[in-house]
This record gives C-alpha cells, structure tokens and sequence, in this order.
C-alpha cells in the first residue's frame, strides 16, 4: 500500500523523533545520574539501542526485549508485564 | 470518514466516548471480553459481565444508533485457575445465540503459562464445536513474541478451525509477518505508551497491505484513547492517502472480516 499523494516522511517526522532521541538521552543521563544502571531493564535497553545501527530495527528492538525461550512456564506468578526479559542474564 | 471501532471495551467507558466516537463517523463497535482490572471471585461475575455485554452495552450505544457486537471468553489473566475458567467456558453457549455476538474472544496467552495454554485450547474447541469467529489477544511487551508463535502454532494445528476466520490482535513489527504468513487476520492497536503509534501501523499497512490488517484502539480503563483510530485516519491523510484508502483500510477490511459472522449486520 502506497500514498497517492507521498509526503516527505522526514518533513513529516524529523521533529517527531528528534524530540524522542533528545527524550532518550535524557532517560539515560537519569538514570545513570540515579546509579541504577544496572537494573536489568536500562541494561536490556542499551543492548536494544545496538539494534539502531540498520537493517529491520523496528523489529530488531523489540526482538532484543522480547523472551526468546519456546517453553510454556509452569505457572503464571504475575499478571503483568515489565517491557524487558528479567531471564537474559541467566543465558 | 466512516469507521468500524473492532475492539474497544466500551463497559469501561463513558457515554460522552461513544458521542465522540460517532461524531467522528463510527459506524459500528465490537467489544471482545476482557479483564476487569481485578479478579472476579467467581462464575457469577461472568454471568453478569456477559449480560452487561449482550444486553445493556448495545442499548447504551443504541440511543446514538451505533450498532454494538461482542465477543465472549474468560480472558487469559484469569485462566490460571482452571476450576473458574471451565465454569466460565460452561456458561458461554447459552450466550452464543444473542443476536450481536460475533464469536470467542478476546482468548490467547498472557503469561505464557501451561493453564492459560489449556484454557485457550478449550475455547478454540468451542469455537470449532459452534462455528464460531475467534478474536485473539496476544500477550504483553517482553511475553509478545513467544506467545504470539504459540497461539498460531496451536490453532494452526487445529484443521477444523480455517484460518481467515481468526485474527490475532495486538501485532507488532516482530509478531505481524508470522501471523500474516499464517493465513490469518491481524489487528493492530494504537496505545499511547505500548502495542503501536499510528506511524507505526501506517508503516505496517505499508509492508504488509491492507487486506487482512486492521486498526484498534483497544480503549479500556487504562492509557487509552477511544478515538485514536479516525486519529490514524488524520495521519494516513497527512501521508498523502486519499480517501478511497483510507474507507478500505477503516472500514472495508474490519467490515470484510466481522461479516463472516452472520450477526455481524451494519
Ligand atoms: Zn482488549
């Protein structure tokens, strides 16, 4: 599916995303300021971040924080969900 | 513009949301069952819950002529405990025959847990026993990827079931492509903080094609706006679609797929 009339994504978006980038670095600077960049989740974001470089990186980021084990686990502890893989230190 | 809402939790909203939502041109709104926010403590709850879906929800959106369709399950975050569940599997047949209930759903995972996984595996038997469309809720953030491959894999496996009568919602970048490879339907839900931005469900219709994609809200008692889909319409205009795209994409395909259940009359 194509626009009949394309725009120029980058007049469309740049102002969008720059302000997210300014957004991420200021996530950043917080937390390691805080000295909490240890907590698995700010370490599976910076492993995320690798996957900015190209190729599919849409898909690439969220792949990075997703579980990649198959099993189903023997009971549901939790309902909730925290938005990155607490077993990737135990691969 | 016309829309079809195809997945909004409208019992969590108020009526001021379903002026909004025809003022904007909604032609139609199907709620799948849900989680409340909180356990029930038993069937009952259930009970009343399916009620509210199948006899006051539509009344409600009646007085400003929408036409309001459900769907009915127990929903995966209170399928762990397997007695309550199969009380509220026991309770849906009798459901089944009201006259706006387009099938099973919102069934899945969402933990990915060996209880959740058997109580989606008796809900797509039900599905398959009464004929029924099945709506599929796929599990959260870091759980999506996993669980979304286990459902496919599961109703794939299954021959009774055809795979264009099920869609798989809540699709992103990383889940889309394996339920479109599939045969199936896929929804995509516009959240301000999770599932996707309008850009981004753009940027998916653009890879993957209208056909079989199509766009939510999801609106509940969370983060959540019960307008975003005529939003994502704005931004596909923004784009430089015209409206011929932007009617196949907002109501022609949720249209083409709700319609395969004889309920589904707009
Ligand atoms: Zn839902």
């Amino acid at each position: 599916m194509k626009p009949a009339t394309p725009q120029n994504v980058v007049d469309l978006y740049f102002m969008d995303a720059r302000s997210k980038l300014i957004d991420i670095a200021a996530f950043m600077d917080r937390v390691e300021n805080a000295g909490l960049k240890d907590d698995f989740r700010y370490q599976a974001f910076l492993n995320a971040l690798k996957e900015l470089g190209e190729g599919e990186r849409t898909k690439s980021v969220l792949e990075s924080l997703s579980d990649p084990t198959k099993e189903l686990i023997p009971e549901a502890t939790t309902k909730a969900a925290c938005g990155a893989w607490p077993g990737m230190d135990s691969l | 513009m016309r829309y079809i809402e195809p997945h909004a939790h409208m019992v969590s909203r108020t009526t001021d949301d379903y002026v909004s939502m025809v003022t904007a041109g909604c032609k139609a709104v199907c709620e799948p069952a849900f989680w409340a926010g909180f356990d029930r403590s038993s069937s009952k709850g259930f009970y009343d819950y399916f009620r509210q879906l199948t006899e006051y929800e539509p009344a409600r959106a009646a007085k400003f002529q929408l036409p309001h369709f459900s769907w009915l399950c127990i929903n995966p975050k209170e399928s762990e405990d397997l007695a309550l569940a199969q009380e509220v599997l026991d309770l849906i047949p009798e459901f089944l025959d009201k006259p706006n209930v387009l099938g099973i759903g919102e069934i899945g995972l969402n933990k990915n847990s060996r209880n959740e996984m058997t109580i989606l595996e008796k809900h797509v038997d039900l599905a398959a026993k009464h004929n029924q469309l099945i709506l599929v809720h796929t599990p959260h953030l870091e759980d999506k990827l996993k669980g979304t491959k286990l459902i496919v894999d599961l109703i794939k496996s299954d021959s009774r079931i055809a795979p264009n009568r099920v869609l798989i919602d809540h699709v992103e970048e990383h889940t889309v492509k394996y339920v479109m490879d599939a045969g199936m339907w896929g929804g995509i839900t516009l959240y301000p903080e999770s599932k996707a931005t309008s850009p981004r469900a753009i940027d998916m219709l653009e890879t993957y094609g209208a056909d079989r994609l199509w766009m939510n809200s999801a609106c509940d008692w969370g983060i959540s706006v019960p307008l975003a889909v005529p939003y994502a319409a704005m931004e596909m205009r923004r784009r430089g679609y015209d409206d011929e795209t932007i009617d196949q994409v907002f109501f022609q395909t949720p249209y083409n797929f709700l319609s395969q259940s004889p309920n589904f009359k707009i």
